[in-house]
């Protein structure tokens, strides 16, 4: 039947098709089969997307980065060295001489002073990670200044731990732009204000990196090709592409007939399978994306805690692990992921329904309750993780009723804590503790709160860990700091509105001719500087 | 002429209304939908004030009716505006995307009438012979089989183990903007630029795509010729025709099929209509970048100017249908004139 099928869908195609050889790729040219329908602009001052932070951390350089391979090392990029005052308010950068942007323009410290400037005036999603230094639009001119072509200098507004603050600019938000390309690029706004080139720099690049953007089709194909002008050693590629290949097999497809040389995508299974026919390498790494679900206090049911402790030992994470999961995600049941400067490995909870139903009886529950979860449909192993939670809910009487919709949907429910439960991931802005203490930290637990972190989404709010958290930012011993989130992470798993479950391992298949290709820890570390094919 | 111009003033009016409805009905789908279109902007970390500032950009500030009434002005001036996912206006989106999937119904269009047509006349000059059902048989799988398993089988099969046809997207990467965008249908361009690596790159993307497509409407366009067929053929003239010694060749084709034409003409318009609008899943497999993916992502994004734009060219197309079919029935059928 299928060779009867197949022969009448090609009944045309035969007659009149050549067959099609297949050219293996470029040598110069990697191309890579993944999901970029996230990609909606490329200005590092507006993009919040993760596919967009794998390009331009090889378009951009910034001050500095975190080392891929070691993430609790500072990599000078463009910035040679730095001081920090003695009231730890002045950042004081030396940049190194002779960088070019793509340009050919010279890489000034007055295109640093421009770049935070627009990246805090335009306002946009990552605006908040400059803001949080308390530098805003109107003291920007004062705080963010050159005092000379190659020095630097940046004032914030409190004394915060250096780490703390070096962390942050470790983020691709804080690429350098070519001031003087965009300038020449800036339009009026619809409010009437400058856009800072930011109409342009949406689908074009200004960087000083390896790479540069050739071009980007929405939903379909981003091109980076070697930039002539880059300081550094050059890139042994000419060229690196991104194909946006939604559906998985197809990535597989593609891969296993050499017109790709890497599937970033794949599942468990398909890997499985691929590994079952051999003649394919596989790299992976622990990203810094936590899988969680949000147990909202706001729900009378959950707002007791021995009710929360309970759905922590009602959850299969090993069983999950072994069966749906497998090499994609590593238990985590901390708020940092693996790799985040205090991240201890602390793992109280396995499934234990005895326990379970222990608290649950001394909660007042001895015989369950009714409760939802909102899910993201789209994604099968999170369907796969909601159903056997209703499974194990069902041993003690809980009826856990699955709310599928897509992303979107689950997030909007979330935001205005409209869910009961909410299966969701969580990544890190930047690889620092602070930035995962919206899971601990929530300071106007009111319905219109200005801020509204993960602890508000679920309603839950503790004063000491606000305190402890307040502190741990400004703690300049950075042996202390580390102590102090490790000591935190234990004493908030016990109480917490979350049930913490999984890291992100993101594996990607390629071809055994690519070489040195290596997943970073976070979209912006996987670099293709010294990536080639044999 | 008078009155052929009343009736298209009148034609022109009735369309115009159907489209101002079919704006508003997906307007309000839209803003009805559970997501935070703002949200789907910004995303999830933004602060307030970021916020609040997209959301007066976006002009949701301002009540429903006035938002209404400033897109539809907009677009009444070819403004679609702006789309948040790709971060270009809409118009240009959809001149990339929607050429993609004209190329690709089309020749599965084609596939499927040319076809389907004489498969449905010979089933029913000879039916309940093998022919017959294997027919059946085929035109069942056809509404039975996901087109989405069918692509990966096709792919597996044609692609990977025989090498064939080429696999997912339009061309080739290394071929990819080697023409120059004219139609944005690839192989008409690469006909107009004379290049006869890219025309033959681009029909081996096409063909098992289009193949899908066309056993689709293949299924769909054979099982109403034959029913329309069998109709005619239990008819008394042709008993008539037979006796009068015409020979039968002419018969079925002269006088049966002759006549099932006009409703025929409706037959293959829909299955088209039903291509365009159904090319999702398979645009989804073969990583075709054309409007029914467009539409679909910016769904789930919340991006409502691209779906609007969207809608209204599925809209458009299937107004063209209608009008088209139309012209065709006056051509076919002399009554109509």
């Amino acid at each position: 039947m299928k060779t009867l099928l197949a022969a009448l869908a090609l009944g045309v195609g035969c007659a009149l098709a050549l067959p099609a050889a297949h050219a293996a790729t470029p040598q110069d040219t990697l191309i890579e089969a993944i999901h970029l329908d996230d990609m909606i602009s490329l200005d590092p001052a507006e993009m919040y997307e993760l596919s967009t932070y794998e390009v331009n951390g090889n378009v951009y350089e910034a001050l500095v980065a975190i080392n891929p391979h070691n993430t609790g090392e500072i990599l000078h990029k463009a910035a040679e060295s730095w001081t920090v005052s003695d009231d730890g308010l002045t950042y004081t950068f030396k940049l190194r001489p002779n960088m070019k942007f793509q340009s050919g323009n010279p890489v000034t410290a007055a295109d640093v002073v421009y770049s935070y400037q627009r990246l805090t005036a335009l306002n946009k999603p990552p605006a908040f990670l400059i803001q949080d230094l308390g530098i805003s639009p109107d003291n920007m001119k004062d705080t963010l200044q050159a005092a000379d072509d190659l020095t630097f200098r940046m004032t914030v507004d409190k004394p915060y731990a250096p780490s703390y603050v070096i962390n942050v600019l470790c983020a691709t938000n804080f690429s350098i732009v070519d001031s003087q390309l965009l300038k020449s690029k800036e339009a009026k706004q619809a409010d009437g204000t400058n856009d800072w080139g930011n109409g342009w720099l949406k689908t074009n690049s200004a960087g000083s990196g390896p790479f540069f953007i050739k071009q980007w089709k929405p939903n379909e194909i981003v091109t980076i090709e070697a930039n002539p002008n880059y300081y550094g050693d050059k890139p042994k590629l000419k060229r690196v592409v991104w194909r946006h290949i939604a559906e998985e097999s197809s990535q597989r497809l593609l891969l296993e007939s050499g017109d790709i040389d890497i599937a970033r995508n794949l599942e468990a299974d398909q890997l499985d399978g691929l590994r079952q026919k051999g003649g394919f390498d596989y790299t992976g790494t622990a990203q810094n994306t936590n899988l969680y679900m949000g147990l909202n206090t706001k729900n009378q049911y959950l707002a007791n805690p021995k009710v929360r402790q309970a759905i922590r030992y009602l959850i299969d994470y090993d069983g999950l692990q072994k069966t749906a999961l497998r090499e994609g995600w590593i238990i985590n049941q901390t708020f940092l992921p693996n790799g985040v400067m205090g991240f201890v490995d602390s793992r109280p909870f396995k499934l234990d329904i005895d326990k379970a139903k222990a608290l649950l009886a001394e909660a007042g529950y001895p015989n369950g309750f009714p409760i939802t979860v909102n899910v993201a449909s789209t994604e099968q192993s999170r369907m796969d993780i909601a159903q056997s939670m209703q499974a194990t809910f069902a041993k003690v009487g809980i009826q856990l009723k699955i709310l599928a919709s897509d992303q979107k949907t689950v997030i909007t429910a979330y935001r205005a804590r409209k869910h009961d439960m909410a299966l969701l991931t969580w990544g890190i802005d930047y690889f620092d503790p602070a930035t995962n203490m919206s899971f601990v930290v929530n300071l106007d637990n009111s319905d219109d709160a200005k801020s509204k972190p993960l602890a508000w989404r679920n309603g839950w709010m503790n004063p000491e860990l606000n305190d402890k958290a307040a502190a741990l930012k400004m703690e300049r011993d950075a042996d202390k700091r580390k102590a102090g989130y490790q000591a935190m992470i234990q004493e908030w798993q016990d109480i917490s509105p979350f049930a913490m479950m999984y890291q992100q391992n993101w594996v990607a298949a390629l071809s055994p001719k690519v070489k040195n290709f290596f997943i970073g820890p976070s979209n912006e570390m996987t670099q293709y500087l010294t990536v080639y094919k044999e | 002429m008078r009155r052929v111009l009343a009736g298209g003033g009148g034609l022109l009016l009735s369309l115009f209304a159907t489209f101002l409805g079919l704006l508003f009905v997906t307007f309000v789908i839209g803003r009805l939908m559970p997501i935070d279109p703002v949200l789907a902007a910004v995303g999830d970390r933004a602060s307030v004030s970021t916020y609040n500032q997209v959301r007066a950009e976006m002009g949701l500030d301002r009540p429903l009716w006035h938002q209404f009434l400033i897109y539809a002005w907009k677009v009444l001036h070819g403004d679609f505006g702006m789309s948040i996912l790709t971060a270009r206006p809409v118009l240009e989106d959809l001149i990339r995307v929607f050429p993609a999937t004209a190329e690709l119904a089309t020749v599965g269009i084609i596939i499927g009438v040319v076809l389907g047509i004489p498969l449905g006349v010979w089933s029913a000059v000879y039916r309940n012979s093998l022919l017959d059902h294997v027919m059946r048989v085929l035109g069942l799988v056809g509404y039975s089989v996901p087109i989405f398993w069918l692509g990966i089988m096709g792919l597996l099969i044609f692609y990977l183990e025989l090498q064939w046809v080429g696999g997912p997207g339009r061309l080739d990467v290394y071929l990819d903007g080697e023409v120059p965008t004219v139609t944005g249908m690839i192989m008409v361009d690469s006909l107009l630029a004379d290049d006869w690596e890219v025309f033959d790159n681009a029909f081996s993307h096409i063909i098992l795509p289009a193949s899908l497509l066309g056993y689709y409407s293949l299924a769909y366009v054979c099982r109403m010729t034959r029913s329309l067929m069998l109709e005619q053929l239990n008819q008394e003239y042709l008993i008539t025709a037979r006796v009068k010694g015409t020979p039968e060749r002419r018969v079925v084709w002269r006088h049966a099929f002759g006549n099932i034409q006009v409703p025929l003409i409706t037959v293959v318009a829909l299955a088209f209509a039903n291509i365009l609008e159904g090319s999702v899943l398979t645009e989804t497999v073969f990583a075709w970048p054309g409007i029914g993916r467009y539409i679909t992502t910016a769904l789930l994004s919340a991006d409502m100017n691209a779906v609007l734009g969207g809608t209204i060219v599925v809209g458009l197309v299937y107004i063209g249908m209608n009008l088209l079919s139309d012209i065709l029935y006056r051509i076919v059928d002399p009554r109509a004139r």
